[in-house]
């Protein structure tokens, strides 16, 4: 038998991100004794990276906004996919949960009356996201952070969890690995609530760290819940490609929000070509009427670069491909030109994106208050994930389990919009902790079985025990299936691609399989990149395959063999399961009908 | 309550480092420069004699309280008639001093200069100190440094006879015996020494948590707001402020004891 | 691309030593970088903590050439070029491998910190009103990325590792951003004077120095904490005059 600590708690919450620590404290509110299980410190988690805006319909700038706006818009943003009663409770929520983190210190920029400020974002009809300058994510995360360490939470810092435990058909916790001595730890818990984030390091550029592996998509897939709508991946259309060791890194929609515009390198403004119809009539005509938008005039309409993300991603790669693109294969997005309307702009510019000021000053030697950045397509978001129920966030198969944040789906269909992923963490999290806390109470303890937990050491220790220099190594392997990803299964996929990419991905896993890594047990980036190598290949698995089944474009899934969207596929999603021979199994599923009354809110709001 | 930790790295022994820039500069520039005036004022004060010359009067022995009636002390006569017998000699700029000295060895901006210049505990960041032990501000003597606050009203009050001083700068004894407005090099001097001592003195921590640091809400109260901007405008640059005001204040002793010592005529502009 | 020298200290709590590598260099490459390929082509298992890679998570603060730095925003073009560069690990916390350090200590800190605590909302939906220009004090504050350069310079900590008696500049930040946000009711003035020993702090500013995010430390939280220290301890006058008003905001 292994050695390993054994850690009880009613609720294990995996991941402390904004979903993670909203969930933990949500279930810790409610009576549960909870672990949380973060991959990295406390606090450093992809939320930081979040920069424009939480949205919720607070109507304090605009008092047209409404919940049942912001359901039309996200419905509308994702292509009619999304899980309409997520987009219904998120939106009806979102305020609250905004609101209260005041409660726990967050402030947030404020409005002349001294209400909570909201700026505009793309795809949102009304500025809706309330935000500080373009830290929003980290203000989220460090408020979350400071009110949950008194509320009796244990933390598990740098501790990776490797396999859930299961107990019969029910989850039963998790098994896990700390960093620092790579000693192992059972969580045993009557819920595990999986926020472990996104698959961002599945591709070659993308604005993800080290940590969104996936391992939440695929820990819950082995063990029987579904997954769906893998085929979506954002690319956020405006990421840093100069210099090369800072491609991917985020630019912040807030930087159109204030009124950045796009051009190509003939200094043309192209994003107002090709304006999609859905949009046709919400989108200013000109120049002027789009800046009247951006300072706050409700007669105009808003400008095509607040359009949403996939549209604007697709534009930008057009232009690149057709010839115009800037020097380094990106377009230029241009804030320093509101000096034409505003007398002290670089004083405006740098109070109102310090952040990406300071980004581009340290990182790029650009001052964006003068000149324009480069900007290009970075993998961004995963909208697919693990499938759960609407109401309660639980999985759809695998009782006990449930999901928040991005590594759950449903919410964002095939495309999401800026600002709703932080209310999207705040609202799911806090039922998904609700719920777990109540699916504890309710149910019989769980029972560990030493088999599994054996087996599942075996499995972790297996790479220290091979050896590593018969093949690349795993940084390299990882290289090469970001690679992969990248060119056939990134922004622009068609058939063939996909099919290559099926059979490549076969062989990397192998290899992946009999990859060694050297050194001890004791805080090894090598062996941990070994391990998370696994997730990433599951989870890309599943991105290829749903890729390959929709034969359509819609949203965030481009095929170039398919160039528009397809009516048939508008009421299907895509979803992925572990069939019995161990293989990956894809259904379609036709979603449920929407009640008349949210129709009628989507009708009524054009 | 923060707890122990052990563990911890070997501590680094005086002046050990892996800096490799010029990190000693500036604590050598401070000490030569901060010495240096100590030395040159504790000079002038004990002086007694060439502290005014015409109109112009030094800013050490500013407000004249006790000094030569021919220019203008308040009390006419040379010297106390308090002051013990069995002290030497006395000096006007005795009663004066104690005042701008304590506000500037308690100012913040300086404990933490001169502490890295003459204390070594460290003499720049991540440069090892030379000792282990360490009390900080919390025990006798340093914690009186929290009674900053209380050489502030000192320091105003000097900036109201330094002004007085420069105001009376610019009036020239005519032939006749009538005073005619001018203005000349010592003018100038002695203004620039107001301004920045007002700079230096307007910057002040203390005084800036006084006018409304210490408040949380400062929206809706006008007046209170447009101080505290002006107070934090200038205690951005405490140091720079600091720093010139110093050097001035001895620059203008040496320029009047220059013009009385007869060694430097007041150049007249207008 | 050209080649340059990185001395790298590697080891644990039992003691360790530079290791020298050559490293390719490509354009506008920052010191995360370099380290990442030594990872990846020299040392596999060489420990480094790293997140967002942008300034924005503070996870690879190490000591570059002698002095607190985030790896991922210390360009290499940016240091001499002639000499190697140095990369340590933290010096005011234990060392874990390489470049990792164990700073749970902070954690512990500020859970012991007595926690925000508003009044009572203005308005019905739960909401309160503050101005902006009062907000701004504490929002500086805010930006705070954990990133414990400002704990590693502090001599205090550094050189007199008095661990269990100074809580370090991050945490003045922390109680700064409590005590001036408009809408708490908090009172931790005691707690910074005893149990957080504020009074350690004697201002040489190499937090407000080191901090990646230009956080004013010094002047625009621990010496107005200071200042609220002596209100309360040390100025007669002051808490007479409290006295006479009752305590005002």
């Amino acid at each position: 038998m292994t050695q390993h600590q054994v850690l009880e708690y009613d609720v294990v919450v995996i991941g402390a991100g904004g979903a993670g620590l909203r969930a933990a404290i949500e279930a810790a509110a409610k009576g549960a004794s909870v672990g949380l299980i973060c991959k990295s410190l406390l606090g450093k988690a992809h939320t930081v990276m979040a920069e424009g805006g939480v949205a919720a319909a607070l109507a304090n700038v605009d008092d047209r906004d409404s919940w049942k706006v912001h359901f039309a818009d996200t419905m509308r943003g994702g292509h009619y996919l999304n899980a309409w009663r997520m987009a219904e409770l998120h939106a009806q929520e979102a305020p609250e949960r905004v609101r209260e983190l005041e409660g726990w210190g967050a402030i947030m920029d404020r409005t002349p009356d001294g209400l909570i400020n909201q700026r505009n974002f793309g795809g949102h009809a009304y500025p809706r996201l309330a935000h500080v300058g373009d830290r929003t994510g980290l203000e989220m995360i460090r408020t979350l952070q400071d009110h949950g360490i008194h509320e009796g939470i244990d933390v598990h810092m740098e501790v990776t969890v490797s396999k859930l435990l299961m107990d019969g058909g029910r989850c039963a916790g998790a098994l896990a690995y700390d960093r620092e001595r790579g000693r192992f730890k059972a969580f045993k818990a009557k819920a595990v609530v999986m926020a472990t984030g996104g698959i961002g390091r599945a591709f070659l550029v993308t604005s993800n760290s080290w940590e969104y592996t996936g391992d939440g998509h695929a820990l819950a897939y082995h063990v029987g819940a579904e997954l769906v709508d893998m085929e979506f991946v954002q690319f956020h259309p405006t990421g840093m490609v100069w210099p090369p060791s800072v491609r991917g890194i985020l630019v912040t929609e807030g930087v159109r929000g204030e009124g950045g515009i796009l051009k190509n390198s003939e200094g043309r403004r192209f994003m107002f070509e090709d304006i999609p119809p859905l949009y046709k009539e919400s989108t200013a005509d000109t120049p002027e009427e789009g800046w009247r938008y951006v300072v706050g005039d409700r007669e105009a309409r808003r400008p095509p670069e607040l359009l949403t993300r996939d549209h604007v991603a697709r534009k930008i790669v057009k232009e690149v491909q057709e010839g115009r693109g800037s020097p380094h294969g990106g377009a230029f997005l241009d804030i320093a030109w509101i000096k034409e309307h505003i007398k002290d702009s670089e004083d405006h510019i740098k109070k109102k994106l310090p952040s990406m000021y300071h980004q581009f000053k340290e990182l790029a030697g650009i001052d964006i208050t003068k000149e324009p950045m480069e900007v290009g397509p970075t993998t961004h978001y995963a909208m697919g994930g693990i499938r759960v129920d609407p109401d309660s966030q639980m999985s759809t198969t695998v009782p006990g389990l449930f999901a928040a944040g991005e590594c759950a789906a449903g919410l964002h269909g095939a495309n999401r919009l800026g600002g709703n992923s932080l209310s999207d963490l705040l609202v799911f999290g806090k039922r998904a902790g609700e719920y777990a806390a109540e699916f504890a109470a309710g149910n019989t303890p769980v029972h560990l079985q030493d088999e599994q937990i054996d087996l599942a050491v075996q499995e972790a220790l297996s790479p220290l025990e091979r050896d590593p220099g018969a093949d690349v190594g795993p940084y390299r392997l990882q290289y090469e299936l970001q690679h992969l990803m990248q060119d056939k299964a990134g922004i622009a996929r068609e058939e063939g691609g996909l099919t290559e990419a099926l059979n490549e991905l076969q062989e990397l896993k192998t290899r992946a399989q009999a990859m060694g890594a050297g050194g001890s047990r004791e805080y090894n980036p090598g062996w941990h990149t070994t391990l998370d190598l696994q997730s990433l290949l599951t989870v890309a698995e599943a991105v290829v395959m749903a890729s390959q089944a929709r034969k359509e474009s819609r949203g965030a899934h481009s095929r170039l063999d398919y160039l528009d969207k397809d009516p048939e596929w508008g009421t299907v999603n895509l979803v992925l399961k572990k069939g019995h021979d161990g293989e990956m199994e894809l259904r379609r599923e036709v979603i449920p009908e929407i009640p008349e009354e949210l129709q009628k809110i989507i009708e009524e709001q054009g | 309550m923060p707890s122990k930790v052990t563990a911890l790295p070997v501590r680094r022994t005086f002046g050990e480092t892996m800096r490799t820039d010029a990190w000693w500069l500036q604590p050598v520039v401070v000490f030569v420069v901060f010495t240096s005036f100590v030395i040159y004022s504790t000079w002038a004060a004990f002086q007694g004699n060439n502290y005014y010359s015409g109109n112009l009067l030094s800013p050490f022995y500013s407000p004249l309280i006790w000094g030569d009636p021919e220019a203008h002390s308040f009390t006419g006569t040379l010297e106390p008639g308090w002051w013990p017998s069995f002290l030497p000699v006395f000096s006007p700029a005795f009663v004066i001093l104690w005042a701008p000295v304590s506000f500037r060895l308690t100012c913040y901006y300086y404990r933490g200069a001169y502490y890295k210049a003459y204390w070594p505990g460290p003499s720049s960041c991540s440069v090892g100190t030379p000792r282990e032990a360490y009390m900080g501000e919390r025990n006798f003597p340093l914690i009186l440094q929290n009674a900053h606050r209380y050489t502030l009203p000192f320091a105003l009050l000097l900036l109201v006879f330094l002004s007085h001083d420069a105001w009376k700068a610019l009036w020239f004894q005519t032939e006749s015996g009538s005073e005619k407005l001018g203005l000349s090099l010592g003018t100038i001097v002695l203004t620039a020494n107001v301004v920045l001592l007002s700079g230096y003195t307007f910057g002040c921590h203390s005084l800036r948590h006084l006018i409304g640091g210490g408040i949380d809400k400062l929206a809706g109260r006008p007046v209170q707001r447009a101080a505290y901007e002006c107070v934090s405008w200038c205690n951005g640059r405490h140091m720079i402020w600091a720093w010139c005001s110093l050097i001035w204040v001895s620059f203008t002793d040496i320029y009047v004891r220059l013009c009385a010592m007869g060694i430097w005529a007041d150049w007249r502009i207008l | 691309m050209k080649t340059t020298t990185f001395k790298v200290w590697q080891g644990n709590s039992d003691g360790g030593e530079l290791k020298t590598y050559e490293v390719e260099v490509d354009q506008g490459y920052v010191v995360l970088d370099a380290i990442h390929r030594i990872q990846a082509e020299q040392a596999n298992d060489l420990a480094v903590r790293w997140n967002c890679k942008a300034g924005k998570c503070g996870s690879c603060s190490a000591e570059v050439n002698g002095s607190p730095k985030l790896m991922c925003m210390t360009r290499i073009d940016e240091l001499p070029a002639d000499k190697p560069i140095t990369v340590e690990p933290m010096r005011t916390f234990p060392v874990v491998k390489d470049l990792v350090t164990d700073v749970s200590w902070n954690y512990e800190v500020k859970a012991s910190i007595k926690r925000f605590s508003p009044k009572t909302a203005d308005h019905e939906d739960g909401s309160w009103d503050m101005d902006q220009y009062d907000v701004e004090r504490p929002q500086e504050f805010r930006k705070c990325i954990e990133c414990f350069l400002c704990q590693d310079v502090c001599h205090v900590l550094r050189d007199h590792q008095l661990h269990d008696r100074f809580a370090g500049p991050r945490h003045y930040v922390y109680v700064a951003n409590m005590e001036m946000n408009p809408i708490d009711t908090g009172d931790r003035v005691a707690e910074l004077r005893e149990e957080l020993g504020i009074g350690y702090c004697n201002i040489t500013k190499c937090c407000t120095k080191v901090c990646p995010e230009g956080i004013t430390i010094t002047d625009n939280a621990i010496i107005p904490l200071k200042e609220r220290v002596v209100d309360q301890s040390y100025d007669p006058l002051a808490r007479l005059i409290k006295l006479v008003k009752g305590s005002g905001d």
